[in-house]
């Protein structure tokens, strides 16, 4: 365990409001941000389509009436057709490939980003940054809005921003020694591979000064925070957002780090069944859908994330009051329905990551050969996990078998597999082939 | 005194044996024994060549992954309880074999038989002590050239 402890610091008391005039604020500018897109012609269209008028929100439960935004939405009004504001108000322009598909862009006033750098520095404050210190920012700078957002987040705590942006890791490995910053923020694998070069230099990855960490921008896991935390000698706090949304800044982690606080004065968040898209309990996963309350230049009601996540209305022991999300543990465009329960390949991964100690190459493959869903889970046998014993190559197939039940509750056929028999693809991997659909 | 065995992993599916074989056929390298543990999934083929180093470096490069192990390779008279007497001394010994296999050279009344042990070294010892002949690499592969 790192030696560094973070004090519980609140940024802004906007984060600690009682619940009844949080709500109340929500409310109001749930009010405001539905009359603000009634004249942008894709939500006049909706609102047209599904009967909403100006009066049609008189409690926050009235949300659930409102049209839904998906990517898809937005790729179909590329360039800027969701602006609320003249094109003369914007201050910037930042944009998304996304997994797939094509380019997306998001819009900022200035008071957009005023708000944006307010988000971002209360996470900051959350998980330790304080005015003294320098945060080494190893995000990319671009249409990207990992790097923007955090620079303005630092900027706005009143602390020093290193912009080493992303990649030359050797340089990054040098500003780390050299300049001794207190802070690293970048994606958790990025992290991850600094520690891995450094050691590779004969560098002490553990030396560094580094107190502390944020990591966001991808999806990562529990075990992937114990790494980064025992290679760098860091606290790893997470944080998350999506460009569509505000960026970087949409929730992060406290000092308690149980959850990521949504920042629910600025978002409404909803969480979803993402099939029938009815509301599922607390601390149920589903898909997580926001409503941008404060957002000028392009404000999107109900916005689909895809991202699956479960939300934990507790008190925080921090004093915020804000609802906390999980971690995210899959995409509801890769979620799988077997019999009947639902399964993320990222689940997969995290078992086998818990039985060989990195991820090999794997295949989900379902079918249905009578009227029961089958899933069958190819691993590729690497050389660390060959032996020319059949005892131990039974104990790896049974301790795959045992995780993935222990993970998914769902019975896995476990098939192990010759090296590089397993498609590789240049771009996303392909994780799952669904016979069913072949079947109809 | 141990022998170098290869090692890799084979899906139980048509042509999968054949591979790695041909592999070695093309490069001129001859089997000098092999044995096969197979489940109804996959299978571990086991393998004794000459030049291992070579073969392995073959094998890898046709998309196997290749374990080398060592092995303990003994002879008994070719009747009926050669094998018996010298699992006798191994059990008295208290060692676990791990697997074995067994082949004889032509126009030879001795059969040869490899066992792959946790600790091969100490295998080697207590067979000796019992004056069971251990065979080397040089010995078996010179008889196996004659």
């Amino acid at each position: 365990m790192p030696e560094f402890r973070v004090e519980n610091r609140i940024h802004d008391k906007a984060e600690a409001m009682p619940r009844s005039e949080l709500n109340a604020l929500q409310l109001h500018r749930l009010k405001e941000v539905v009359a603000r897109v009634a004249e942008v012609p894709f939500y006049k269209a909706a609102f047209a389509r599904d009967g909403i008028t100006p009066d049609a929100i008189r409690t926050l439960d009235d949300i659930r009436r409102l049209p839904f935004t998906t990517k898809e939405d937005l790729r179909q009004n590329y360039p800027l057709g969701l602006l609320a504001v003249p094109r003369e108000k914007l201050a910037r322009i930042h944009g998304s490939s996304g997994t797939t598909g094509k380019l997306t862009l998001v819009a900022y006033t200035a008071e957009d980003r005023a708000t944006w750098a307010n988000l971002c520095a209360r996470f900051l404050v959350g998980g330790g940054l304080q005015p003294s210190h320098l945060a080494h920012v190893a995000f990319g700078y671009g249409l990207f809005t990992g790097g923007f957002g955090l620079h303005y987040g630092i900027e706005r705590v009143g602390a020093a921003v290193l912009p080493a942006a992303s990649g030359n890791t050797a340089r990054q490995i040098m500003l780390l020694q050299d300049l001794a910053p207190d802070a690293i923020i970048c994606t958790p694998s990025y992290a991850l591979n600094i520690a891995d070069y450094a050691r590779r230099q004969g560098i002490d990855p553990r030396a560094f000064a580094l107190k502390y960490g944020h990591f966001g921008g991808e999806m990562w896991t529990e075990d992937m925070r114990t790494q980064i935390e025992s290679e760098l000698n860091i606290i790893a706090f997470n944080n998350y957002g999506l460009s569509e949304v505000i960026g970087p800044g949409v929730s992060g982690e406290c000092a308690v780090q149980n959850g990521m606080h949504v920042q629910e004065d600025h978002f409404i968040v909803e969480c979803l069944d993402p099939v029938t898209m009815e509301p599922v309990d607390d601390y149920t996963y589903g898909e997580l859908v926001f409503t941008t309350l404060t957002k000028q230049a392009m404000p999107l009601i109900r916005y689909r994330t895809r991202d699956i996540a479960a939300l934990d209305p507790c008190p925080c022991a921090c004093g915020r009051t804000t609802v906390r999300m999980s971690r995210v543990k899959g995409r509801s465009d890769d979620m799988l329905i077997i019999r009947g329960v639902n399964l993320f390949p990222s689940q997969i991964e995290e078992a086998l990551l818990q039985v060989e100690g990195t991820t090999p190459h794997y295949l989900i493959e379902v079918s249905r050969p009578g009227t029961l869903d089958e899933i069958t889970v190819k691993v590729e046998v690497s050389q660390e996990s060959f032996s020319d014993k059949m005892s131990d190559m039974q104990r790896l197939h049974d301790a795959i078998d045992r995780r993935i039940q222990a993970i998914t509750g769902i019975h896995a056929r476990v098939e192990l597999v010759a090296p590089q028999t397993i498609e590789r693809s240049a771009g996303k991997a392909l994780r799952v082939i669904d016979h069913r659909k072949l079947t109809g | 005194m141990k022998i170098h065995q290869l090692s890799m992993f084979l899906e139980n599916k048509p042509g999968r044996l054949s591979e790695p074989c041909k592999a070695l056929a093309d490069a001129g390298i001859n089997i000098l024994t092999l044995s096969l543990a197979d489940t109804q999934q996959f299978g571990i083929l086991r393998l004794i060549v000459r030049d291992w180093e070579q073969a392995k470096q073959v094998l890898e490069k046709a998309g196997s992954v290749v374990n080398v192990t060592e092995v303990v390779a003994t002879e008994v008279e070719d009747r009926p309880g050669g094998l018996a007497s010298i699992l006798e001394i191994i059990d008295a010994a208290g060692i676990n074999i791990e697997y074995m296999y067994a082949f004889t050279f032509r126009s030879e009344d001795r059969a040869v038989l490899v066992f792959r042990f946790d600790d091969p070294d100490a295998a080697v010892k207590v067979l000796q002590a019992k004056s069971i002949n251990v065979i080397g690499p040089v010995e078996l592969y010179g008889r196996a050239k004659a």
